[in-house]
């Protein structure tokens, strides 16, 4: 992505791209699973596109981790209070398929599923406020 | 309300100083309205757990009404209206209406969500064995696509251009770049609700 009038000062990793990947990924596998409720469903490709969606996840972290001068004060301090708002979101969610009692493998799926987007979004809207520091 | 100065090189006259802008000052997550989103997320869950008709058509119909309304606003009345405001005047409307919209936006979505995926268990609409099945998955459609553009774009967007604006010496360079993404993906976003409106529609005429 264009980064002109010194709004760069390092040169930083396309991480809200692969953000966007992840999150993405990280849907399909939900919508694979909620549309073929209730009837059995292998959980072979939601749990590949997870896996997936989680080692985007983890690779974006890393590959941030290693730019030099990046701002993690900023970064931290955003992405601990957007992760408590995301924490609370996904909680909903889970309230809701346990109120309609998904159990067993389905889900474990979705919860992991959540628990990788709770964390996604506090890194995009992180990242975004901390590369402009 | 105290004010603040941004310095504005775009709008500098002549030889002298940038021109300063003044800022009104704003807090990024409005406090006073965290009691209301408290009030409505108990009000979800209660919802949800009572788990009868009436209470869960509404918080579905008024939150989705309210997400697809504002989506709607934003991307194509509000949006191009900001595009072409003077600088100050972007200024003033994006620290009065960006930190409600903080935490507007994630409360209505959450609203509607919730209480839909409840509402359609309650109804038998989200199992495959529903005649608009097929409907019901092209809405998780929609809303996924909605989801990565708003999360992944609009959201951070909105969080970091207000964040901007509360620094000493905010970068008007920044501020421009985030506002265009934001108006952009506002309007991306009012295109996808559009499908919304049709496939609820339709839903709801059976």
């Amino acid at each position: 992505m264009d980064e002109r009038a010194g709004i760069d000062a390092v040169r930083l990793p396309p991480v809200t791209q692969l953000g966007m990947l992840s999150l993405g990924l990280v849907l399909v596998a939900g919508i694979y699973l909620s549309a073929h409720l209730p009837e059995h469903v292998s959980l072979g490709p939601a749990v590949a596109l997870l896996s997936a969606s989680a080692l985007v996840l983890a690779g974006n972290v890393l590959a941030l981790w290693r730019a030099d001068g990046f701002p993690w004060r900023r970064f931290l301090e955003v992405a601990r209070w957007a992760l408590l708002a995301y924490a609370i979101v996904a909680g909903m969610i889970e309230y809701v398929f346990l109120r309609n009692h998904t159990s067993g493998g389905p889900l474990v799926v979705l919860t992991l599923s959540l628990v990788v987007f709770a964390v996604n979004v506090p890194v995009l809207i992180a990242f975004t406020v901390a590369r402009y520091d | 309300m105290a004010h603040a100065a941004v310095s504005a090189p775009g709008v500098a006259i002549g030889d002298g100083p940038p021109a300063a802008l003044e800022r009104p000052d704003f807090q990024i997550v409005p406090r006073a309205g965290l009691p209301i989103v408290a009030l409505v997320l108990a009000l979800l869950i209660a919802g949800i757990a009572v788990n009868e008709l009436w209470p869960l058509e509404f918080l579905h119909v008024v939150g989705g009404a309210a997400w697809t309304v504002i989506d709607l606003f934003l991307g194509f009345v509000l949006g191009p209206i900001m595009g072409k405001l003077s600088i100050p005047a972007r200024i003033e409307l994006t620290t009065r209406l960006m930190p409600k919209m903080v935490l507007i936006m994630p409360t209505v979505v959450t609203v509607t969500l919730a209480a839909g995926w409840q509402l359609s268990t309650h109804l038998g609409t989200n199992v495959t064995s529903y005649s608009l099945h097929g409907w019901v998955v092209a809405s998780f459609i929609v809303v996924a696509v909605m989801a990565v553009i708003a999360l992944g774009l609009l959201e951070p967007a909105n969080i970091a251009v207000l964040t901007e604006l509360k620094k000493p010496q905010p970068n008007p360079a920044v501020i421009e770049r985030l506002m265009k993404r934001f108006i952009y993906t506002a309007g991306a976003t009012g295109l996808m609700q559009i499908a919304t409106l049709v496939i609820m529609t339709k839903l709801a005429a059976g």
